[in-house]
């Protein structure tokens, strides 16, 4: 049967949701589409590709996904990209400028073939935004789409990345306050979490309870989670202030549990720093994980009395979806795409220092009825929000508005 | 006989028009300018986005105003907006920049958001489904819409006054076609004040005044 996914989906979401799907894909059939990314594991994009593309080719739509491949100043060079759009004031050098054109060029002569013929192409973040210049006999739409928070961008980095950005077909922001000027259509479309994937999915009692033996966890002891990369704008150093903070007033442990992406090379730098911090207390877990640990990451989100995520900075964090999808009211840092999914006093607390987290963590800790009731509510706000299917559904919407003539305001299918 | 009545469901893709504003002026001068479609959609949109309380205000400009200016002056006059009343947008346009000259008419100082709390001009693509599904008399309507979606409500009952020539919902503009019998349940449906509630009340009320109509109870 080649309905298998999308009959899962359904169980979860209901009928109407995946007929939207499939009345979105009827005119999309045969359609090449092709995804481009820098990394096929770790990190958010990875993930969501991951399963978008079985579901794209299930709903009947020829759908692939090619990630572009770099050395070392190549992502040395995107990681000050990411960290000059999301305000950080960083130099880049003009010899690591021009390797990331070089090998933009080096892996659009690969796929230029087959990029040159899909009706559609989606560009993931800045490191393959170039190969659209290098592709100059394109005959489908080209989409960039933008996973970062980029409301306020270091203007030089910015400045370099428009002139690559501006020539696509449209681009997609997780949030309005991301948009940029830009001359073609910009489509508000946040990312998603699947609940049938090895991350999200339910697991038995047993299957958690051997997640908290295998890293000496204290099963009677309340547990407050981070899962994030080890990356500053993640905040672990406040994460481990906030717990100190807590465990004057309630024992708790805390578990900060991440992995590198193949494209971060600073990860390493702010682990050594996080190990430091929490090197004198048996109750601080730090763990780092390989990037296709995710049913350690669920059971750990399932084992864990409500989760952290204290950005200071987020283009969306996925982590809050997936914690609120089990149940778990989340403590996060009031920026981004955290404040489309935390609803204040609903699914969880917006806070914007170690001391409004610890507050919190309290709170929460010590109010178990409201504890749950937070829990509840976050898990059918994803329901509604930021599962797959929505996600899918507004690509959908949007190949269907880029491939036909003026569908002006309003598509009808 | 009219045709039958074909049930469609929607749901919004929001496309941001790269506008936004810090304080009242730069509110105003934007209104001015700005997409019909953003306007619509800023009045409009928030019934399809999730939420958990009633609204404090309905419409994202009053909301915006309240807790991004902290002007509780303007969001109160802002909030009392009903488009329902303005035949065409550019109509509602007018009446609030209107409201809002004056009230930077009497404020001395101009109120500033936060740098990320800004209020973002967007607008959205209705994209709409087939349900496949029709209802062929009036009868089988008031069975059908219990079963709705909040789509099928939005679409049918709030996107219609904006899409169709007579400005009125498809519910009242299918039923004339059924003769005077079905006058007082047009009049009942006309009654129904879209604006100031959730889809899914203005969904439960429908089925009242549908109820009401087919069992002969008096409201």
């Amino acid at each position: 049967m080649t309905s298998t996914m999308l009959d899962l989906y359904e169980k979860i979401v209901g009928e109407a949701v995946i007929g939207h799907l499939r009345q979105l894909a009827e005119p999309l059939a045969d359609m090449k589409v092709i995804h481009v990314n820098s990394t096929k594991n770790g990190g958010g994009v990875a993930e969501i590709l991951h399963q978008l593309i079985p579901l794209k080719r299930e709903l009947g739509i020829d759908a692939k996904w090619e990630v572009i491949t770099g050395d070392a100043e190549f992502y040395q060079c995107t990681k000050r990209f990411h960290n000059g759009l999301q305000g950080i004031p960083v130099g880049i050098s003009k010899t690591l400028l021009d390797n990331y054109e070089k090998t933009n060029e080096r892996n659009a002569e690969v796929l230029r073939e087959e990029l040159e013929d899909a009706d559609i192409v989606f560009i993931h973040d800045p490191q393959p935004a170039a190969l659209l210049q290098f592709c100059p006999d394109r005959i489908g739409r080209w989409i960039w789409r933008c996973h970062i928070d980029v409301s306020k961008p270091y203007r030089p980095i910015w400045k370099y990345l428009r002139k690559y950005v501006v020539n696509y077909d449209a681009s997609i922001f997780s949030l309005p306050a991301f948009a940029r000027h830009l001359p073609h259509t910009q489509c508000i479309i946040p990312p998603s979490i699947d609940p049938l994937s090895e991350k999200n999915i339910e697991l038995s009692r047993e299957e958690i309870d051997s997640v908290i033996h295998r890293f000496h966890l204290d099963p009677d002891k309340p547990i407050i989670l981070q899962v994030s990369r080890f990356d500053r704008f993640k905040d672990p150093l406040g994460v481990i202030h906030a717990y100190k903070l807590t465990k004057n007033f309630i024992p708790v442990q805390l578990v900060l549990a991440g992995g590198g992406a193949a494209d971060d090379p600073e990860g390493e730098i702010v682990l050594n720093e996080v190990k430091t911090a929490a090197a004198d207390d048996p109750d601080i877990h730090v763990l780092l994980l390989p990037p296709d640990a995710h049913r350690t990451i669920n059971a750990l989100q399932r084992a864990s009395d409500l989760i952290l995520q204290k950005s200071t900075k987020e283009g969306f964090g996925l982590t809050v979806a997936e914690a609120m999808w089990k149940g778990k009211p989340v403590i996060g840092g009031d920026t981004g795409g955290i404040r489309l999914q935390v609803v204040n006093y609903h699914t969880g607390f917006l806070i914007n220092t170690p001391e409004g987290a610890a507050l919190r963590i309290r709170y929460l800790l010590n109010n178990r009825p409201k504890l749950q009731e937070m829990g509840k509510k976050a898990k059918s706000f994803v329901l509604e929000n930021f599962l797959i299917t929505r996600h899918l559904r507004e690509y959908l919407t949007l190949m269907a508005a880029l491939t036909q003539e003026d569908v002006g305001e309003r598509l009808e299918l | 006989m009219p045709e039958p009545f074909g049930l469609k469901d929607c749901a919004l893709l929001v496309i941001a028009t790269g506008k936004s504003a810090q304080n009242l002026r730069e509110l105003r001068d934007n209104i001015m300018t700005i997409h019909q479609g953003s306007i619509y959609y800023h009045f409009w949109g928030n019934l399809l986005r999730p939420r958990f309380d009633d609204p404090e205000y309905n419409n994202d400009f009053a909301a915006w105003v309240r807790h991004s200016l902290h002007d509780a002056i303007m969001a109160e006059r802002l909030s009392m907006l009903d488009p329902t009343e303005y035949h065409e947008i550019d109509d509602l346009r007018q009446e609030l920049i209107d409201l809002i000259e004056e009230r930077l008419d009497e404020t001395e100082l101009v109120l500033w958001s936060k740098a990320d709390r800004q209020f973002y001009f967007l607008r959205s693509q209705v994209v709409v489904f087939d349900t496949r599904r029709v209802i062929h008399n009036p009868e089988e309507l008031g069975q059908t819409i219990p079963h709705l979606s909040i789509g099928s409500i939005f679409y049918h009952f709030i996107d219609a006054r904006r899409r169709t020539p007579e400005r009125r919902d498809d519910f009242r503009a299918w039923l004339a076609g059924f003769g005077e019998e079905y006058f007082p349940l047009i009049d009942g449906l006309a009654a129904i004040d879209p604006y100031f509630s959730s889809l899914t009340e203005l969904r439960n009320r429908l089925i009242i005044t549908v109820q009401k109509f087919f069992t002969g109870e008096k409201s």
